[in-house]
């Protein structure tokens, strides 16, 4: 305890000193009063007058000439030798949201994170990440939806109160026989695995459940068939020359599509001296951005799914010499699709995205007949970020029905919006005598539960995984919790009557279990994020005796006349975890380009077909659906986005779309996401959805410039011709500009880019882009500084497909630059196309002028606006935006500006250490983001520079290069593996 | 000096320059008609709606407009392009004729003035308000600084414009204002309220009417008229370069300036025919406005619509011929067929064809069909303007920015504002100015009015 001194005695003997304040203006009067008294009191003379007028006129001035109140900055009396303020800290981390892993270095900013980012050093991940995990630090700040504190029967209570009842309910549970359940999600932690172990040996009888709403039960059980082991394996897609998929949408939301983008990507390399393309065919219902970059791509209904995987068995079995399976589709692509996968056996893969189990069991029978399992199929390194068995859900529903369960601990689950039969669980949960929810947000499963013990946000918590078995990484808290929350393992610990807390378990359990070494090896481990030990493969042994069984089953299924309908999950709203995310909500859906809403897609012809014309609704089993025509979608099918419909998860998901879980059902053991004989009726009214790109067809423009790889191989400017045309009559009377120095450029392959969007959230995130809402984006307001174009090219039943990413050219000839009458943007010295914002006065001359419309006006004030009540209007929102970029005014223009901010940073650093920049030291956000690799950025006078080398590549275009704007942008052909008759 | 045979008299009626006087001064002496306060309370009712319409705007954003990331300019400078021509019309008529000594120009001027500084004032307010933030509208002007020093880009359009348009308010206002001085005097020293006579004689700057004065006020007029007939070619030449200067496809076409000057005077003289037919119908001015006024104007308009359907087809020709798949598409497949096909063709059938109604001489002198006509060619011009802007930014280059537009009620209200305006600012010409030239109408008396042409021809027997 400190010496305390006193002032006087009066201080010593605790008697309050006499308020200063109360002296200056007596009787508590304020000022106005006082000189009223003044003047009244006064005779109102000649003298007296010009008296208290000057004072008036004086006090006027200075009060409206006085600037808002500063908030004042308190500097460090002693500085943290790590916080520099103004610069950046980076802290490895881990995200996995229960489906989807990611190691990444999270960007922090004055204390608090301000972006997420790859961890290039995951030999999983290599840098990758997701739109949503992207997006993942904006929900954060969600201070809305982020529940506050522990509460029970939503009455806030404190920690020690619901750790004691609970704790007492668990006993008696325990005691009285009866059985809790700890109902997760997949659990990927070792440390937590071990001590949820501990947990289930504290209470006897206690079980944990693993749920997943959108499960690989399915695959699961047909390893468990066919490998005797239930797990998912890793797939190599770089190692695949020939890839067949059904229903698989492993760029977009399969399994762990970041990976998978950058595996894909590299055996469509033309770039870099590679040569390599392989080839994709793919089965789907609905188009798929994996669908889009197929090489070959069938329209086909779910339920035929089964039958052409058996037919692609038989087929391929007839070029093995072993017989076949009874049944089997006799489709048109399938021999031509054996022989080129049985030519390239041992380097090819088969897919199928469904979840039932006789499909899985087939698909592995056709993988072991390639000799893929152990070649692109690793099932030594299993992936354990799947892990849920429908039917121990199931079981556990019908118990809690039963009133076999006493007690249930959920964990990042929300069974109430994404179980099939909501009433069932909940009723099941009405009969629970303990009901405790670990969730860090408000959901629909919360109103029915009685505790509610959130956890920390993932940025804020300690954790660690093992997304692949011998990798691990580890997570760390980038910030101090926001809230009185607190970590589900620490709330386990303390119902356990564990002592110490989880950080202390977590090392200890990493220092003797992982690393097995002191404090340095933890520190290092820490910093990189991840760790990886020798993974004694194991080998295991094909068991076919499951094949024929599985075919008889698929073979017996009846086909039902009406429509077929499947769920899927799209890209930015994934499972539905993430729907209260505005970033992600506003993001467009790469095929449809719709935000903000979910819809049934439906073909053409059906559509002609029925009479649904734009703007119908349609009635699905309970759901009254938009209608969306699609080209590509299979004809007599429905395809539905899972993740919209909450009701009680926050303000930005409440109320948007439909909740198509409830479309799902159960058979065979496993969820099920297609529905058979479904009736369509058109409901009265009219639905507007909100989409970013209103014409679809590039009007026979040199847009989009495409080859095959026939061609290309021949001629590598093949479908480019026309950029040597302009290049050779490229001609001008001024004289041309010279940069000296830096001359920055972007480059973008067309053939890698998947259209997964990371990038557009990317931008978001770094440049402080606000959200705009479904109305501003209807018209056409939509503020993404970049967006990702998307043309259909052929017959609407099942066009070809291409993307775009399309950010600011910054044109060294830009339209833009010569009509601005104030000079408000303007070209730098490095060639950036740059907006000085507070310059601009909004004429708005240059968005017009720009052939490229990419630049964005501020058509309100979207920050601190009620009107746009997403998170830029809160404090605590508002802490997501970057330091480094201002967040601009109504009225004024904005656009990409290559993330000038970054490469300031970089320039300055180069200059500190006083060397050159190293080529690809610079990222733009979107570069950095592209898991595929396909965005390059750099500095075209570095001769050696990576974009100088794209730059020479006989792909290399620029968009509208015949308007001679000169962009600093360049396109690199899209080369598809497809014979040449059909190019 | 003139052979009144050929020219037909231009004051019709056995007039004396006492009886010119009142006859036009009437208006101003006489008690406020019943339907000037209908018709002006109607006038600011609109003109309520569009500052109702300025505030939101102002307080809220541009987002209260239609505008979008694609179409940045909507009604705004539709409007505003269609105010400018229509105040064209007054400044090309008083200077052109004045310069070419066309003495039948001296009963119309000043009300073709008129409209022209209350057109340019409207229009002028347009560009002001669409800017995104009005309240550093300053940033446009080229005035020393301290930031640098940070200039305006000389290179920019817009910049040209807002010279331009200045400039031209400015010399209009002050050569409309300067031709008032005899006139303002005349009242001054007719009326019998100490009021009026107090105002008038202010405005009329101590006018006596002495030969030095007339000789000076005659040197002023054509120094005035000299600079004005550059600006009234240069203002809509400038006003095109905002849509000339720019890469986009429908915009950018060297006809522009000739096309745009032309078709401004269009407007303008459609416009004074109206103005003129109602002064005619209300004042009972038919002894000053006659007949052969309105016929001359018609057959004017005859012409320009046949230079308004040549520069059409240029147009269109030229995006053929350019071989640019972008001009064609937004020729043949966004104007003459598309979305916006109605815009396009009532635009020539307005412009080009209906004005040729006017080769007939019941037309021309059946008074309500070029009533109708010179509205219609109004419709017309407003919806070439709609063409120009609309059609060639909803679809541009890349098909996957293509959008479609369409105004709000904020917009829609700022433009009844704007013909509110109009509106109240012509009552109140009608009232308290001279509608017609006094003093120029004198001086053309003698030489062409009825009486004395009988007279002077009487005596050259």
């Amino acid at each position: 305890m400190e010496k305390k001194y006193w002032k006087s005695l009066d201080e010593l003997n605790n008697q309050t000193e006499p308020d200063l304040k109360t002296d200056q203006f007596p009787d508590g009067k304020n000022l106005l009063d006082i000189i009223d008294e003044e003047i009244s009191q006064k005779p109102s003379s000649r003298r007296n007058f010009l008296k208290f007028c000057g004072f008036s006129f004086a006090t006027a001035a200075i009060a409206s000439s006085c600037e808002n109140p500063v908030k004042k900055a308190i500097p460090y009396l002693n500085k943290p030798e790590e916080i520099t303020p103004g610069m950046a800290s980076h802290y490895a981390s881990t995200w996995f949201d229960g489906s989807e892993y990611s190691s990444i270095v999270v960007k922090v900013r004055d204390g608090r994170p301000v972006k997420i980012e790859g961890n290039n050093l995951s030999p999983i991940t290599r840098g990758g990440s997701s739109a949503r995990v992207q997006a993942s630090v904006l929900s954060l700040y969600d201070e809305h939806s982020r529940l506050k504190g522990p509460s029970k029967n939503r009455q806030e209570i404190a920690w020690q109160f619901l750790d004691n009842e609970i704790k007492a309910k668990l006993k008696e549970i325990s005691s009285a026989g009866e059985t809790s359940v700890l109902l997760t999600s997949p659990i990927i932690s070792p440390s937590t695995k071990k001590l949820i172990d501990e947990f289930i040996a504290a209470y006897p009888g206690l079980k944990h459940v693993v749920y997943e709403p959108v499960s690989f039960s399915g695959m699961l059980m047909a390893n468990k068939a066919t490998y005797g082991e239930a797990m998912v394996p890793s797939y190599h897609f770089d190692k695949a020359e020939v890839i067949a998929s059904f229903d698989c949408d492993f760029l977009g939301t399969w399994l762990a599509p970041a990976e998978f983008a950058q595996d894909y990507a590299v055996m469509r390399s033309l770039t870099d001296g590679e040569n390599r393309l392989s080839h994709h065919v793919q089965f789907e219902t609905r188009l798929s951005i994996t669908g889009s970059k197929a090489d070959k791509r069938y329209p086909v209904k779910p339920s035929e799914i089964g039958s052409l995987i058996t037919g692609l068995y038989n087929q391929i079995a007839q070029l093995a010499g072993i017989s076949g399976l009874p049944g089997g589709s006799d489709h048109e692509s399938l021999p031509v699709l054996a022989g080129q996968l049985w030519k390239s056996r041992g380097k090819s893969i088969v897919v199928c995205g469904s979840n039932e189990v006789n499909e899985q069991i087939i698909i592995n029978g056709i993988n072991e007949l390639l000799q893929n399992s152990g070649n692109t199929i690793d099932y030594s390194a299993p992936v354990l970020t799947k892990q849920a068995i429908d039917s121990e859900m199931e079981g556990l529903v019908s118990q809690m029905n039963d009133n076999k369960v006493g007690g249930l601990i959920l964990w990042n689950v929300n069974p109430v919006y994404d179980y099939y039969e909501t009433e069932k669980f909940i009723s099941g949960l009405k009969k629970l005598k303990l009901s405790v929810s670990l969730n860090s947000t408000t959901d629909e499963t919360l109103e029915h539960i009685t505790y509610s013990a959130p956890a920390h946000h993932y940025l804020e918590s300690w954790g660690d995984a093992e997304p692949v078995k011998g990798n691990f990484s580890l997570m760390q808290p980038a910030i101090r919790p926001l809230f009185s929350t607190r970590l589900p393992q620490e709330s386990l610990m303390k119902w356990m009557g564990k002592e110490g807390n989880y950080y202390e378990y977590l090392k200890n359990y990493w220092q003797t279990e992982i690393l097995k070494s002191g404090d340095a090896e933890w520190t290092k481990a820490l910093q990189d994020g991840v760790f990886q030990t020798e993974n004694a493969g194991k080998t295991i042994i094909f068991n076919a005796s499951a094949l024929s069984a599985s075919a008889t089953v698929i073979n017996t299924a009846t086909e039902k006349s009406g429509f077929e309908v499947s769920v899927y999950q799209n890209l930015s709203m994934g499972n539905g975890q993430h729907t209260n995310n505005p970033w992600l909500m506003e993001l467009p859906d790469p095929i449809s380009k719709v935000c903000w809403d979910n819809f049934a897609s439906i073909s053409p012809a059906s559509a002609r077909e029925a009479g649904f014309v734009k703007g119908n609704i349609v009635k699905v089993g309970e759901l009254e659906l938009p209608l969306l025509i699609q080209p590509g979608q299979a004809d007599g099918t429905i395809s539905l986005a899972l993740g919209y419909g909450h009701t009680a998860f926050g303000k930005v998901a409440n109320g948007v779309g439909k909740n198509a879980y409830k479309l799902t059902g159960f058979s065979n053991g496993n969820r099920t996401y297609t529905l058979t004989g479904i009736k369509l009726t058109k409901v009265a009214g009219e639905y507007k959805l909100a989409s970013t790109q209103m014409h679809h067809s590039m009007e026979g423009r040199p847009i989009v410039r495409e080859t095959n790889l026939e061609s290309y191989l021949q001629r590598p400017d093949s479908g480019n011709e026309l950029h040597a045309e302009f290049e050779e009559k490229h001609v001008t009377l001024y004289k041309e500009v010279e940069f000296k120095g830096h001359h920055w450029a972007l480059a973008v392959d067309l053939n890698k880019c998947s259209g997964c969007s990371t990038c557009v959230i990317a931008c978001q995130a770094e440049n402080n882009i606000p959200v705009v809402g479904k109305e501003e984006v209807m018209k056409a307001r939509s503020m993404h500084w970049m967006r990702i174009d998307r043309y259909y090219n052929g017959d609407e039943k099942n066009p070809e497909v291409v993307f775009q990413p399309l950010m600011c050219q910054h044109c060294d000839n830009a339209p833009c630059e010569n009509v601005c009458p104030v000079s408000a943007t303007n070209h730098s010295s490095e060639g950036l196309n740059q907006m000085a914002y507070n310059r601009c006065v909004g004429t708005k001359y240059c968005i017009n002028n720009c052939p490229y419309k990419v630049r964005r006006f501020n058509w309100f004030r979207y920050a601190t606006n009620e009107k746009f009540d997403y998170h830029l209007n809160s404090d605590l929102g508002r802490l997501v935006l970057n330091p480094d970029v201002t967040v601009r005014e109504r009225g004024v223009v904005e656009k990409c500006s290559f993330c000038v901010q970054r490469l300031q940073e970089k320039k300055l650093l180069a200059k500190n250490e006083n060397r050159p920049l190293r080529d690809g030291e610079i990222q733009t956000a979107c570069a950095q983001a592209c898991p595929s690799n396909a965005i390059v950025f750099g500095d075209t006078n570095d001769p050696e520079s990576r974009i100088s080398k794209l730059f020479k590549d006989p792909r290399n275009y620029h968009l509208l290069e015949e308007l001679h704007t000169l962009p600093s942008v360049g396109y690199l052909t899209l080369v598809r593996n497809k014979p040449s008759e059909e190019a | 000096m003139y052979k009144t045979e050929v020219r037909g008299p231009l004051i019709l009626g056995d007039k004396n320059y006492r009886q010119i006087s009142s006859d036009i001064i009437a208006p101003i002496d006489q008690p406020i008609p019943t339907w000037w306060k209908a018709v002006f309370g109607v006038s600011m009712l609109a003109t309520l709606i569009g500052v109702i319409a300025i505030y939101k705007t102002v307080s809220e954003g541009i987002g209260t407009w239609g505008v979008n990331n694609s179409v940045g300019w909507g009604w705004e400078i539709i409007n505003f392009v269609w105010w400018i021509g229509i105040g064209h019309a007054g400044t090309a008529f008083s200077i052109f004729l004045l310069i070419l000594r066309q003495k039948w120009r001296t009963s119309i001027n000043r009300a073709a003035e008129a409209m022209t500084v209350v057109a340019v004032g409207c229009a002028a307010l347009f560009p002001a308000l669409h800017m995104g933030r009005v309240w550093l509208a300053f940033f446009i002007f080229p005035y020393p600084n301290t930031r640098g020093s940070l200039w305006v880009n000389f290179n920019s359009p817009l910049f040209w414009d807002f010279i331009a348009i200045s400039a031209y308010l400015l010399i209009s206002a002050s050569f409309w204002y300067f031709g008032m001085v005899p006139d303002f005097a005349t009242i001054r020293d007719k009326t019998t309220s100490k009021i009026k006579k107090a105002v008038y004689g202010f405005f009329a700057f101590g006018w006596t009417g002495s030969s030095r004065e007339w000789l000076r006020y005659e040197a002023l007029s054509y120094v005035l008229g000299g600079i004005a007939a550059v600006l009234v070619v240069s203002v809509h030449s400038i006003v095109s370069t905002d849509f000339a200067v720019s890469v986009i496809p429908g915009w950018h076409t060297t006809v522009f300036p000739p096309y745009f000057v032309v078709g401004a005077i269009f407007s303008g003289f459609a416009m004074v025919m109206t103005l003129m037919i109602i002064i005619r119908k209300i004042y009972k001015f038919q002894d000053y406005v006659t007949d052969s006024h309105l016929n001359a104007i018609a057959k004017i308009l005859i012409f320009i619509s046949l230079i308004m359907g040549t520069a059409y087809s240029t147009e269109i020709f030229m995006a053929w011929y350019s071989g640019s798949q972008y001009e064609m598409f937004t020729f043949f497949k966004n104007r003459i067929t598309g979305d916006y096909t109605f815009q396009f063709w009532a635009m020539v059938v307005c412009n080009a064809f209906i004005p040729q109604l006017f080769w007939f001489k019941k037309v021309r002198q059946n008074l309500t069909i070029a009533f109708i006509i010179s509205l219609l060619i109004n419709v017309g011009m407003w919806y070439e303007r709609f063409n120009i802007l609309i059609t060639s930014l909803s679809k541009d280059y890349l098909p996957s920015s293509w959008v479609t537009y369409s105004p709000t009620w904020v917009e829609i209200g700022i433009y009844i504002g704007t013909l509110g305006m109009f509106v109240a600012g012509v009552l109140l010409f009608f009232k308290y100015i001279p509608m017609i030239a006094i003093s120029e109408v004198k001086s053309i008396l003698k030489v062409t009015s009825l009486n004395k042409n009988e007279k002077t021809n009487a005596s050259h027997e």
